[in-house]
């Protein structure tokens, strides 16, 4: 029944090679290897969008009130006047970082990109299930792309002359200000913040219509997972990134609606008169009527998707790079059911410990210590997924391609990060700390450093299967260097200044210079250090970018299997086809991790070579 | 503007430059035959090795900021449940920070170990069920305490405090704090916002305060009357628009003035008493050393968050939804001073929630007291609780509350 299919499809490529134009090959491409290079290249232009934004905020947190002719230059006048940043906009900054790292990068770019790219590649399939949703699902992500970064331009409830209908269309300066977790009453009342106006308006439409597009994203991912696999390629056989891309696609569909649903009804309390979220307020003299709303609400339903949402970021990194340890290494995956049992146990757990965002927002203490306890079992499959990392490498043959080294800094980063959860997690501690440095750097450890780094890996090892040539090994070591030790020396000192009391989202620390200048003058210390890092990695990033975009038109032709890697995408030829095998698809006789097999030849047998008489399957 | 030119010139001559020495580079790695796709031995080693060197910059970056720092940056906890928090807390550090050089130094150790070398093959080590059931079993014992230990110490901190705690209202707004005591009876009078007027800027309710909350909406500057006239007036000639703000005005103000007289219909004025003895601060919240404290923390406009850093004390105030945390001081701002050898120290409170632009100066300063001191302060302040604001002059209250009167009796006319 299969290769009747596949027969049909691949004579269908073959009548289609001829008609592609330069439109339906490039821009609206039902291919998932150009879809994914879309997100990709999205994903790579919103992540220096937000990167920027964050280091204007940090030169006003190193240096307050300095004049500063960067910022100046990039902000001008209205934002900076006299290089001195305003305090709306520091907030505007805050929150569309946040918004953008998270959601378009992280979420849309990482997953977007590699779920696209390998999840037909490792399996076997022509294509994913549907290709035209597939297409659809990147044209709702660069729309959404395209809305946040134009709501930065906000002015007099207008973008560049670009108006919007009813009434929060025709007020407010900046984007929105309210942090990337757009809590209302601050969100939904353009009195209290100048971001609330037309930019929150522009945040929520570009965020419904992102959820959209990701959800289709996630249904195409899971419908191909379990319908389109090869011959042979029982779930039991699929290297770890698609179990990683599977668990994180049903996050996706099971949380991203709720966020959406969170997102509408924010939308009716601002432009419909609705009480969801509000309830006996009074912003400066205006009594509003609102009454019987409550603003832990939105947290609910906001952290409802916000704690698997980091699930959604974290976990194709960590399946990214599982494959790539596994590969270098020359070994097999230490335990690899027990991988699949905590990709599993992770989403299933990260959908019972919302609560622990929310311990000191007045929820019962009661609930809080639900949450405690299912959030610290989370723990558990995490600790078993990094042992088994460690294992992995005991013994091995290393071998330090650009992609090893980031893959094994995001095991490092996935600790470092983890342990202060622990901390986080308990609330009688998170009292103490909640909403301080402290915090800011758990989670750019845990999640932003190690999704990056996942990123990044998957980059440089799969750049030669997007692009068919190699990337520069020399100024992927410098980038690599660079990034871990700007990243280590950004975000590590802020655990400090979190415990030294500095809240985060302040636009400068004066309070502690009038009471307690002991904290005052460690966290003014710090934040140079931290900002000074910042700078440095951001650079670093140059490298990068200057490799990729070199590479793809002057790389070296890269030869069709250059990691010597068991996975089917490497049986696939160099240059792009439609429909990615030229003959027959490949037929899976064993687990992708045959690597050093005692008696075989070579240090890795392919997925498609049939079992030796008398090998034993793993 | 030129100056803008002039760096975007600099950066895409920089760019052609690398872009030159890079083509060099692979091209001269081509002539001497050189795979592109293969790692050279050299690379290899001196990235294991910069590996290890990474891993002792880590510990060695830790270890010096922990020196010199402490996780206690902010000095030692100054209640009695903040002492409990951090008995935990420096539990837990320990924990964590065992894992942490544990971890890190295996995972960076073999990384460094068990670079390729020629002739030495990898050794085939699919799983070992014993081993992965050591490092699941492991780790669930050692979050079984954590987990024991941190709902011991949540359950004492949020638990209801003791009945002679006193009672104090902490009350949040863009962008500052006002205290509110309980007075002699230690009971809070009750709140509303919409009675929020003049010198009520809390909104307490008493048959007073309702009167002439009644009597603004109705017929103060902006009231009901005014915007009617505005509407009625057929002389001047309003927009649309402005004609579409005052009539949604009017409707919202229409419906608080029903609310409000629903409020007065149901009045006791009894409870009047624990209201008016209620003592409005502002700039400062005096604090009596080792006497507990229940604070009822509430919000006029958005979310704020009520962080004492030195007392380990933190919750949300959410408008709409009344939150309390408790917490009994036990060092004196002096002694506080002394431990820390900062003869300018004061503790304060700070806005933990994004509230808006001037989020990061919502503040105000504690001061914990002796019990002497203390008591001699509020006996000072006591003359001056909300019934002495409210009704400034002997004179007044008669005059406030007259007028009101025939206001409710025209709006029920």
């Amino acid at each position: 029944m299969a290769s009747a299919a596949h027969d049909v499809h691949s004579h269908d490529h073959h009548d289609h090679h001829h008609e592609e134009s330069f439109v339906s090959k490039y821009i609206f491409s039902q291919d998932h290897k150009m879809i994914g290079k879309q997100f990709l290249i999205t994903a790579v232009f919103m992540g220096l969008v937000a990167m920027l934004l964050s280091i204007l905020f940090r030169i006003q947190l190193a240096w307050p009130g300095e004049s500063s002719d960067f910022l100046n230059f990039f902000l001008g006048d209205q934002w900076a006047p006299e290089g001195v940043l305003k305090e709306d906009m520091y907030l505007g900054l805050v929150t569309i970082h946040g918004t953008i790292m998270v959601f378009f990068l992280l979420t849309g770019g990482l997953s977007g990109t590699f779920s696209n790219i390998l999840i037909p590649l490792q399996l076997g399939a022509r294509d994913m299930a549907s290709g035209f949703l597939n297409m659809l699902s990147y044209w709702f992500f660069l729309l959404s792309s395209l809305i946040m970064f134009l709501s930065l331009f906000v002015m007099n409830g207008s973008v560049f002359g670009i108006d919007f209908p009813g009434e929060w269309g025709t007020v407010g300066n900046g984007p929105a200000m309210a942090g990337w977790t757009v809590y209302p009453p601050l969100s939904a009342l353009p009195q209290a913040v100048s971001g609330s106006g037309f930019g929150m308006t522009l945040w929520l439409v570009s965020m419904a219509i992102f959820i959209a597009g990701s959800l289709i994203g996630s249904l195409n991912y899971i419908v191909t997972v379990l319908n389109l696999r090869t011959t042979g390629m029982t779930m039991t056989r699929m290297p770890l990134t698609i179990w990683a891309f599977f668990v994180t696609a049903i996050l996706g569909v099971l949380s991203f609606p709720v966020l959406l649903s969170a997102a509408l009804l924010l939308i009716m309390d601002r432009m419909a008169g609705t009480s969801f979220y509000l309830s006996d307020i009074m912003v400066g003299s205006e009594m509003l009527t609102n009454h019987g709303g409550s603003p832990l609400l939105f947290q609910h339903l906001f952290w409802f998707l916000g704690h698997p949402e980091v699930y959604i970021v974290l976990l194709p990194a960590l399946g990214l790079s599982s494959e790539i340890i596994a590969t270098n290494a020359r070994k097999p995956i230490f335990g690899y059911k027990a991988m699949i049992g905590s990709i599993l146990a992770i989403g299933f757990l990260s959908f019972i410990v919302w609560g622990h965002h929310m311990f000191i927002t007045g929820m019962n203490p009661f609930l809080g210590s639900v949450f405690v306890f299912t959030t610290l079992l989370i723990a558990i499959p995490s600790a078993v997924k990094v042992f088994n990392y460690i294992t992995t490498l005991w013994k091995g043959s290393i071998v330090y391609t650009p992609a090893m080294l980031f893959a094994i800094a995001l095991v490092s980063t996935f600790i470092t990060g983890g342990v202060t959860g622990i901390i986080l997690a308990d609330s009688a501690l998170d009292i103490a700390i909640h909403d301080t440095y402290f915090v800011v750097a758990h989670f750019h450890i845990v999640m932003g450093m190690s999704a990056v780094f996942g990123m990044f890996a998957g980059v440089y090892h799969w750049f030669p299967k997007m692009y068919g040539r190699m990337m520069n090994n020399r100024m992927g070591y410098a980038h690599f260097w660079i990034t871990i030790v700007g990243a280590y020396g950004v975000f590590f000192p802020m655990h400090f200044v979190g415990l030294a009391g500095a809240p985060r989202r302040y636009y400068d620390y004066s309070v502690y210079g009038e009471f307690d200048t002991e904290s005052f003058n460690m966290i003014m210390d710090l934040n140079v250090i931290i900002t000074v890092f910042a700078i440095i990695a951001a650079l670093g990033q140059l490298i990068f970018l200057f490799n990729f975009f070199y590479s793809i038109y002057r790389g070296p032709a890269a030869p069709q299997n250059p990691w010597k890697s068991n996975t089917l995408e490497w049986t696939t030829p160099v240059e792009h086809i439609h429909g990615n095998w030229p003959g027959a698809l490949p037929v899976v006789h064993r687990w992708p991790y045959d690597y050093s097999k005692p008696g075989a030849a070579e240090d890795f047998i392919p997925q498609d070579v049939p079992l030796a008489e008398g090998e034993v399957e793993h | 503007m030129e100056n803008k030119l002039i760096m975007i010139l600099i950066v895409v001559i920089g760019a052609i430059a690398i872009s030159q020495l890079v083509r060099v580079y692979e091209l001269t790695a081509k002539l001497r035959k050189h795979g592109e796709h293969e790692i050279p031995t050299r690379d290899n080693y001196l990235n294991s090795k910069l590996m290890l060197a990474f891993m002792i910059l880590q510990f060695g970056g830790f270890i010096y900021l922990t020196m010199k720092y402490g996780w206690t940056g902010r000095g030692p906890a100054a209640s009695v449940q903040g002492e409990a928090t951090d008995w935990l807390l420096n539990l837990n550090f320990v924990i964590i920070i065992a894992v942490f050089f544990l971890t890190n130094f295996l995972l960076f150790f073999f990384s460094f170990k068990y670079v390729k070398k020629p002739g030495v093959k990898a050794y085939y080590y699919p799983h070992n069920n014993k081993l992965e059931m050591l490092w699941t079993v492991v780790p669930a014992a050692v979050l079984a305490v954590i987990i024991i230990l941190g709902l011991r110490t949540w359950n004492e901190v949020t638990s209801a405090s003791p009945k002679d705690a006193i009672q104090v209202e902490l009350y949040s707004k863009q962008f500052d704090w006002t205290a509110r005591y309980a007075g002699g009876d230690n009971t809070l009078g009750k709140t509303d916002y919409k009675l929020i007027l003049g010198n009520n800027e809390l909104g307490l309710i008493t048959a007073a305060t309702i009167d002439s909350s009644i009597l603004a909406m109705r017929q103060g500057a902006g009231g009901i009357l005014d915007i009617k006239k505005l509407l009625n007036n057929r002389d001047t000639v309003l927009t649309d628009s402005l004609t579409a703000v005052l009539r949604k005005d009017l409707g919202s103000k229409e419906r608080l003035l029903r609310l409000l007289t629903q409020m007065k219909s149901t009045h006791n004025a009894s409870l009047d008493k624990h209201a008016y003895d209620d003592i409005i601060q502002k700039d400062t919240l005096y604090l009596c050393v080792n006497k507990p404290y229940e604070f009822s923390l509430r919000s006029k406009d958005v979310i704020h968050s009520a962080y004492f850093p030195h007392f380990r004390a933190q919750m949300n105030t959410v408008p709409g939804y009344g939150t309390r945390v408790k917490f009994t001081p036990n060092k004196t701002t002096a002694e506080m001073r002394t431990i820390k050898n900062l003869p300018t120290f004061n503790y304060v409170l700070m806005c933990n929630k994004i509230c808006g632009g001037a989020h990061y100066k919502m503040k105000l300063m504690v001061v914990v007291l002796e019990e002497a001191e203390y008591n001699a302060w509020m006996k000072g302040r006591a003359a001056k609780n909300f019934k002495a604001t409210y009704f400034p002059a002997p004179a007044a209250p008669a005059a406030t509350v007259t007028p009101a009167k025939d206001t409710v009796k025209t709006a029920m006319n």
